[in-house]
């Protein structure tokens, strides 16, 4: 309600504004309206009437009108009006299907002379550069999201644990101890979440995978490469957790989240998209670290990002104000106010690695996570993780050996990437 | 003279009939048959919802037959009817069958029933999800614990999975198939069986002589209706297992949540249309089949 008011009250003081240049002097502006687009999320949406006010105020002339729709529609909506001449001229997607857009000529390259490459190249933090076609970028993020350590203070008080896990075998130690059963031998605080169909399978594919010598795709993204000595032994460590240390069960409590948010798990590894939540659960009192380090000391992480793009729809006067508007939601201060806002993290290290970010304990962990975190080039995000997923259940339900199903899991991907790059 | 005045009144009727008849002809042709003819001719055609279909032959067909998932699918979608159908017309005859004699409290008794069909199936599979939980929060294992009986695993179980999520969805339908049962319970004459008290036929022999024969018209209708609904089968499915899926490893997953799964997460329009295509076929020749097999001789 307040919104539509809001909108009301604004257009109401632009047409008044409108009209009475042109009655006083005839020499008004033109007023340009634009369309954003992005998909419904309440603090994401918070954050960006925020930014809309400030762009407005700073370029009189230039309202920008938006639009969400719950993520479900979101896709076959956008793909509907752009064709169509409706839509939105500056449009919210994710980083994952930039191909997809780029190929349906939904979106327009970025000019280089507003947007220079090698300054981009530059100020954003590497991973970003996935968003170059041809020597020009697509889209730019305003905000990018990384893998940290949760992890409950309360538990790790009570089991008399000083530090957060620094490696991998410190994080085994630390939660055997955080992992209490009852006298059947069920269950009922874990030390560690886990779950494919949550952030583990980014945490397999670009961290612990990396961190056991191998990666997950050749350099040129279109074979897989897992089904190695390293994969094995990734795997293997992975599934060690449950089935050897008995530190974790992929089913307890239905999802890790509500775990570790129902103060029943001492560790939890998730993104910082998760801060929000938490905060926002009473009684919780909880830390962060960054994620442990491999047994040579690798560090890496995961990192993923929704990007900003001007539609092909936008042209002539509405496409200056699009790229206007672009510009500003990928300013420093945009980032910062999204970070506030959203609790995403700066797209540019200049804005995220301030001393203030690094030394926020909350923030910090993540944001130095993204400076050695890596972006996977998805081509079916959800058909990945589900091979992921699926695994790891053969292992656990089908008694499958680690090689085999590794060895299984990377031909079915290996078929998606063939079927995407053929 | 107008054009319409020059009609005959057999003319004029028929104009009129035509006239009333093209509100729902046009219904149904641009919210059924237009689809329905579109996802056929998707079905031969490449689309990833957002660049132009291209034409795909029968490649989506041939991926179709050997995909194994959609094979394991496939079995999955029939095992959900040949258990479902059956046990849930079995539970429903004999619990209308008993509630139609009970004369205490009949009409809250049949509410209570009937209250899971009007539930919201989203809801009842949360719950049940729930309830199906490992302890801590599982209200079977926490129950089978406290005896000190070991948890069975019902959601995360390639074997057990299917049941239990086919388990709320036969509970689901059953207070519906209850109140048409009894109504074709109701619907028998009464003079039937005091003829048959008369001559001391036996309680066995009234019901397959009597009973049965005479509710043939519904258990047809109940058998079709509940048939087309587990072959459907959706909800229930898709939100005991939203974290994945039709899992594990695929041993829930229906056809309905297949297709849903490839048109709306891997963005593959021409895939999901064949399957689609695939489904209607199989609705319509188990339809058909049942109709044949149960109509009167």
């Amino acid at each position: 309600m307040s919104k539509s008011r809001r909108m009301f009250s604004v257009s109401a003081i632009v047409g008044v504004m409108a009209l009475s240049g042109t009655l006083a002097a005839g020499v008004a502006r033109a007023d340009v309206e634009i369309e954003y687009w992005q998909y419904f999320f309440e603090a994401r949406v918070t954050a960006m009437d925020t930014l809309i006010d400030n762009f407005e105020a700073a370029n009189p002339g230039i309202t920008v009108k938006t639009n969400q729709f719950p993520y479900a529609d979101y896709r076959t909506k956008v793909a509907a009006a752009i064709p169509a001449g409706e839509g939105p001229d500056v449009v919210q997607l994710f980083y994952g299907w930039l191909n997809d857009y780029v190929d349906a000529e939904l979106i327009q390259p970025l000019p280089t002379d507003a947007f220079p490459v090698e300054t981009i190249d530059e100020e954003f933090f590497p991973m970003v550069q996935a968003m170059k076609r041809d020597g020009q970028y697509m889209a730019l993020p305003t905000a990018v999201r990384s893998l940290a350590l949760f992890y409950n203070q309360r538990l790790f008080d009570k089991a008399g644990i000083e530090n957060p896990p620094a490696t991998l075998d410190e994080l085994v130690e630390v939660a055997r101890k955080l992992t209490v059963r009852d006298g059947a031998g069920n269950l009922t605080q874990v030390g560690l979440t886990s779950g494919m169909t949550a952030q583990d399978h980014h945490w397999w594919r670009e961290v612990l995978l990396r961190q056991f010598g191998g990666q997950p795709y050749s350099d040129d993204l279109k074979t897989v490469a897992y089904d190695s000595e390293a994969g094995r032994k990734a795997l293997e460590w992975y599934v060690a957790l449950d089935q050897e240390h008995g530190v974790t069960a992929s089913t307890f409590m239905d999802e890790p989240q509500a775990a570790f948010k129902a103060g029943r798990a001492g560790m939890h590894i998730d993104g910082s998209f998760r801060i929000g939540a938490l905060n926002d659960t009473r009684g919780l009192k909880w830390g962060v670290a960054e994620l442990p380090a491999g047994p040579d000391g690798t560090q890496s992480n995961y990192s993923s990002y929704w990007v900003n793009a001007v539609t092909s729809k936008a042209t002539g006067e509405k496409l200056d104000a699009a790229l206007k508007f672009m510009a500003y939601i990928t300013s420093d201060e945009a980032m910062q106010i999204w970070l506030e806002t959203v609790g995403e993290l700066p797209a540019k290290p200049s804005a995220a690695l301030t001393e203030e970010n690094q030394n926020d304990p909350i923030y910090g962990p993540f944001v130095k996570g993204l400076g050695y975190a890596q972006s996977t080039v998805f081509v079916d995000e959800s058909g990945q993780r589900q091979l992921m997923t699926d695994m790891v259940s053969r292992i656990e339900l089908e008694g499958q050996s680690v090689e085999d199903s590794l060895s299984e899991a990377a031909k079915a991907e290996q078929a998606i990437l063939d079927g995407f790059y053929q | 003279m107008s054009f319409y005045d020059k009609l005959s009144v057999k003319q004029k009727q028929t104009l009129w009939a035509w006239g009333f008849l093209a509100v729902p002809i046009v219904f149904y042709v641009v919210v059924r048959f237009y689809p329905t003819a579109n996802a056929i001719v998707l079905s031969f055609q490449e689309w990833n919802l957002l660049g132009a279909r291209t034409w795909a032959g029968f490649d989506n067909y041939v991926t179709l037959f050997h995909d194994p998932v959609f094979w394991k699918v496939f079995r999955n979608t029939f095992v959900y009817l040949l258990i479902g159908t059956p046990v849930s017309l079995v539970l429903a005859f004999i619990i209308a069958y008993h509630l139609d004699k009970v004369r205490f409290l009949h009409g809250t008794i049949r509410a209570l029933y009937f209250l899971p069909f009007m539930t919201s199936a989203v809801a009842m599979a949360w719950v049940w999800r729930w309830f199906y939980q490992p302890v801590p929060i599982g209200l079977f294992n926490n129950f089978l614990a406290s005896f000190g009986i070991a948890q069975i695993e019902f959601l995360n179980s390639t074997t057990n999975a299917l049941p239990a999520v086919l388990a709320p969805a036969i509970w689901a339908g059953l207070g519906f198939q209850i109140i048409i049962f009894m109504a074709g319970l109701r619907a028998i004459p009464k003079t039937y069986y005091e003829a048959a008290h008369i001559d001391g036929v036996s309680g066995w022999t009234i019901m397959s002589e009597i009973t049965l024969p005479l509710l043939k018209p519904t258990i047809v209708f109940l058998v079709v209706f509940s048939s087309i609904g587990f072959l459907r089968i959706f909800d229930h499915v898709f939100n005991m297992t939203t974290n994945n899926p039709g899992g594990p490893l695929n041993s829930t997953k229906p056809l309905v949540l297949m297709i849903y799964d490839t048109a709306f997460n891997s963005f593959d329009m021409g895939y999901a249309a064949a399957q689609t295509v695939v489904l209607f076929v199989i609705l319509l020749i188990v339809s058909l089949l049942q109709l044949r097999l149960l109509r009167d001789r």
